[in-house]
């Protein structure tokens, strides 16, 4: 670095480019009138100034905004790469080894096999978020202190090539006797235009809207609170992510949680013809509502009883709250058969004996049919599939129910065995037998999918955004202008720096100098 | 009321169309520089009473809408891109207000003319909502994050210039060379919404059944044939110029239920945009871009580098409310999860990602101008990705169509 002495005696920081005292340019070659570089009031940053050890090559990484823009970048281009093929989340199957191969052949495998197929969970990528949440502080660190420091010692007098070199500037020969009646109509005028003035002898500083500087700072802030909001959610109890699904008239425990939930009544409403205007007949009926209305039970550790605490509906949009659970109409499933009844009829005398209802969710194991006629189940199956020649279950939800029942009589000596697969008798299994069963009703019920949610950081995740968006505004949308004049052996300066909005800077100060008698152009052609 | 509904929109298309030729209008008078200056100054008021007549019946046009409804008209293709359409047209106004250049609308207007009549392509009749988009937050959401994206097509709009001021004066650059690839895309758009109507006024019909994962599937095609199904058969084929069959079957892999008919679509507006190109080259005697230059010579090029950074200025932070903030807010309130990684999430993200490359990269000397137009340029297509692309082409819980 060179000497950072300036000429008005001032020593500078190493890696100062304007004298902080008096703005003179530094580093540059004198005679170039090229516009100044204005950034951070060319005042030195940590960044600049310390370059030795790993952690001031770390903190100058992090602090640099081309790295930023290369971050932001790299996290831009991977995130397209996540939306060429559908997340996991999003595809219809739980076996992603097998469908992402099955539904996109080869490049689809490979997709999965890179780890793409679940991308915005990986390590990296959430490093990269990371990285950018890291540079976010170090970046803000690292210049809001020099800023502020610069901001506020501003010395009203300038050096001229300060003035002269800004992206708007004039100058002007004013003799000694008008100078003084001419500042003060510029200061004047500028005033009215609601800047803030600072006079020292021969020179004025009128500034506004500094505080619009502070907008990226906030901004960032905000982000900073929201990235770690997200990261809260992984505090143990902060975040639960579950569903559940109950029938109608069923209370069912909330995973994880110390909650029961009764599903009262479960609707699905229809749009009318009269609402649906242009419903043709050939188009679906469009749904206008799902509803499940619940009461929420929480259960007293100590007497194991249900307390009642919480009902209402649930809808689309509109879920339930109770402290942190929030519960979500999620999914509706129509008519789900509960319980059927089966009829037991004597083949012999072609009479029907009797019937009785059979819980498909928890089905009792004997029952009395009539004069001494029993069924009992011996096995069941509540989704049934054939695994080689084993039958077994494939869940626990009654899709498919199939039955081995065995028929006992006073009657028959030997107890009769029986299939029934989905309501259907088999028969031809067993076409010696007695007595034949036949489905005789179905109970059907709705069932409700509720997703279970707590996420105990959102109000910081949510206040994060909200100080974002108020730095944005004060960043984008207020500006931070400065004028200095100088008078100076027989010469008016006037110069004049905005951080944007250049075009209304230039109008305002035309509408200033001429309001002072000053007739000066700013528009840039005519410069 | 649904008649005035019809006509208003109608009526605003036209008044679109008309600004928009009253502002080229402007940009092209003759005499001496003053008589000029005079002219802009007369034919620009005008236009920009047609642009915001038209506007306020686009407020008809919605507010009759909302009552036939009742709700907020940003629920399919149709009724967003019509939106969209009114937010590039309000962003301009307000551009317009503060700089007064004429210029911009000369091409902001033929914008908002593409961009509804895009709009119109898709069906417009009014269907009740589904249960997942009642809420207030379609509204407010939406439109705020229309709004956002009506202020950086105006930014792009304002980059667009400068490219054409700067390529004028470097004809042999890469710049140039892209500039008239970003004409011949935009007149891929045009022949696009041009076949549509063509079509759908001949009443063309074909279809073909093939089968997808051992399913027979029937796919109705708007537009004749080029390419059929991979291993279709044709149903029922209206000829269209001898075209009686498709030229070639669509690759295997494209088995998507109407990935075959997008295609064909697709492959109809490319040849049909490039015909055009290429007949306007043959009519104008040069490229197109050059065809623009006389009503952009009088831009000061720093000004309209200042016009598009300033639309993005203004648009960025509108969409981070809305297309983001909101956007979660939403979700939060109708899926539980603020944020799902779905596709048009991510891409919403994308842009707001590449907007805020190009704030930071604004920061840094260099990168004004020329570079700077080039990302004003590159967010809208990215926007138009988003509203193209993946609404019809990738599938989430957002796409409309
Ligand atoms: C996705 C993340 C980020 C977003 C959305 C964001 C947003 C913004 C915005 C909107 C501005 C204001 C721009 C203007 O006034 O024209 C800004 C300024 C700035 N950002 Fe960021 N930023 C992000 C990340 C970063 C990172 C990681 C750094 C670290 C080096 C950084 C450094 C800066 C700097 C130095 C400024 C200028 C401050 C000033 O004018 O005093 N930003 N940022």
């Amino acid at each position: 670095m060179k000497n950072t002495k300036c000429g008005c005696g001032h020593n500078n920081p190493v890696g100062t480019i304007l004298c902080e005292y008096c703005g003179k340019p530094l580093q540059e070659e004198e005679n170039t009138d090229r516009p100044l570089e204005m950034r951070y009031e060319g005042k030195a940053r940590r960044s600049q100034t310390q370059k030795r050890t790993v952690l001031d090559r770390v903190w100058n990484f992090f602090s640099s905004v081309k790295v930023a823009i290369y971050l932001i970048v790299i996290t831009l281009l991977a995130s397209i790469l996540g939306t060429v093929f559908p997340q996991e989340g999003q595809i219809p199957s739980g076996r992603p080894d097998v469908y992402y191969a099955q539904e996109y052949g080869f490049w689809g495998d490979l997709y999965y096999q890179l780890g793409l197929s679940d991308m915005y969970s990986s390590w990296w990528y959430i490093s990269l978020l990371a990285m950018i949440g890291i540079s976010l502080v170090i970046c803000s660190l690292d210049r809001v202190v020099p800023l502020y420091q610069a901001l506020r010692r501003q010395k009203v007098t300038k050096n001229t090539a300060f003035i002269t070199r800004q992206r708007a500037s004039r100058t002007l020969q004013v003799s000694e006797e008008e100078k003084d009646p001419l500042l003060d109509r510029l200061a004047e005028s500028l005033s009215k235009k609601r800047y803030n003035i600072r006079r020292e002898g021969d020179s004025i500083l009128a500034e506004k809207g500094r505080f619009s500087r502070w907008g990226p700072y906030i901004n960032h802030i905000g982000l900073i609170i929201f990235l770690l909001g997200t990261l809260m959610r992984l505090i143990p109890g902060w975040h639960l992510d579950e569903a559940v699904y109950v029938r109608e008239g069923e209370t069912k425990k909330l995973p994880e949680l110390n909650y029961y939930v009764k599903n009262e009544k479960a609707i699905a409403e229809l749009y009318d013809e009269k609402e649906n205007r242009q419903q043709a007949s050939k188009d679906q009926p469009i749904v206008k509502k799902y509803e499940t209305q619940v009461v929420l039970y929480e259960k007293d550790p100590e007497t194991d009883q249900l307390e009642r605490v919480e009902s209402g509906p649930i809808l689309v949009n509109e879920p339930l709250k109770y402290k942190d659970l929030l519960l979500y109409q999620a999914d509706f499933q129509p008519n789900q058969t509960e319980a059927i009844r089966l009829s037991v009829k004597d083949k012999e005398t072609d009479e029907k004996l009797g019937s009785f209802w059979i819980d498909l969710y928890d089905p009792e194991m004997n029952y009395e049919v009539k004069d001494g006629v029993e069924v009992q189940i011996m096995d069941y199956f509540p989704d049934f599939v054939m695994d080689g020649n084993r039958p077994t279950t494939k869940s626990e939800v009654p899709n498919r129910p199939a039955f081995i029942f065995k028929v006992t009589s006073p009657e028959e000596e030997k107890a009769e065995k029986s299939w029934m697969i989905a309501g259907t008798d088999l028969d031809d299994l067993h076409r010696d037998n007695r007595y034949k069963m036949e489905l005789e009703k179905l109970k059907t019920v709705n069932m409700s999918g509720l997703m279970v949610r707590i996420d105990k950081s959102l109000p910081i995740i949510f206040l994060g955004l909200g100080i974002f968006m108020v730095g944005l505004s004060i960043g984008l949308f207020w500006y931070h202008r400065r004028v200095w004049i100088r008078w100076k052996e027989g010469t008016l300066y006037l110069g004049a720096h905005t951080n944007k909005n250049w075009f209304g800077l230039r109008r305002e100060l035309e509408q200033a100098t001429a309001a002072a008698d000053l007739p000066f152009s700013f528009s840039p052609e005519k410069r | 009321m649904e008649q005035l509904m019809e006509y208003s929109l109608l009526a605003t298309f036209f008044l679109y169309l008309i600004a928009g030729v009253t502002f080229v209008a402007a940009m092209t008078g003759k005499g001496t520089e003053e008589e000029k200056e005079a002219h802009v100054v007369r034919w620009g008021r005008r236009g920009l009473i047609f642009a915001m007549i038209g506007a306020v019946l686009h407020v008809v046009f919605t507010v009759t809408r909302i009552f036939l409804s009742g709700h907020f008209p940003t629920s399919n293709m149709f009724e967003f891109t019509a939106f969209l359409c009114f937010a590039i047209v309000a962003a301009f106004i307000v551009i317009f207000s503060i700089y007064r250049t004429v210029a911009l609308g000369a091409f902001v207007m033929p914008l908002a003319v593409i961009m509804l009549a895009y709009a119109s392509v898709f069906p417009r009749e009014v269907k009740p909502l589904i249960p997942a988009l009642q809420s207030h937050w379609l509204g407010i959401h939406v439109t705020t994050a229309a709004l956002g994206e009506g202020a950086l097509a105006v930014g792009f709009v304002a980059g667009l210039i400068y490219l054409i001021r700067w390529a004028d004066s470097h004809p042999n650059s890469r710049t140039a060379a892209y500039l008239e690839v970003v004409m011949a895309v935009i007149l891929m758009v045009v022949a696009f919404v041009v076949l549509s109507f063509t079509f759908s006024g001949l009443d063309y019909h074909a279809s073909f059944k093939h089968t997808v994962d051992e399913q027979e599937v029937v796919q109705e095609y708007s537009m004749p044939p080029i390419v059929g199904p991979s291993g279709g058969e044709a149903i029922q084929v209206q000829p269209f110029l001898g075209m009686e069959r498709p030229l070639f079957d669509a690759p295997a892999w494209m088995e998507g239920e109407k990935a075959a008919n997008k295609l064909n679509t697709v492959l109809w507006s490319v040849f049909s945009g490039l015909v055009l190109y290429g007949l306007l080259r043959l009519i104008l005697r040069k490229r197109i871009y050059e065809s623009m230059v006389p009503m952009v010579k009088n831009m000061d090029m720093e000004l309209m580098d200042e016009i598009s950074y300033r639309a993005i200025a203004i648009g960025y932070p509108v969409f981070t409310l809305g297309a983001l903030i909101f956007a979660m807010i939403w979700a939060h309130e109708a899926w539980g999860r603020f944020w799902g990684w779905d596709p048009k999430e991510v891409w919403a993200l994308i842009t707001w990602l590449f907007y805020s490359a190009y704030l930071h990269l604004r920061l840094s000397r260099g990168w004004h101008g020329l570079k700077s137009s080039w990302m004003a340029v590159g967010g809208f297509v990215i926007i138009m990705l988003n509203l193209i692309a993946i609404n019809l082409v990738l599938a989430g819980l957002h796409s409309y169509a």
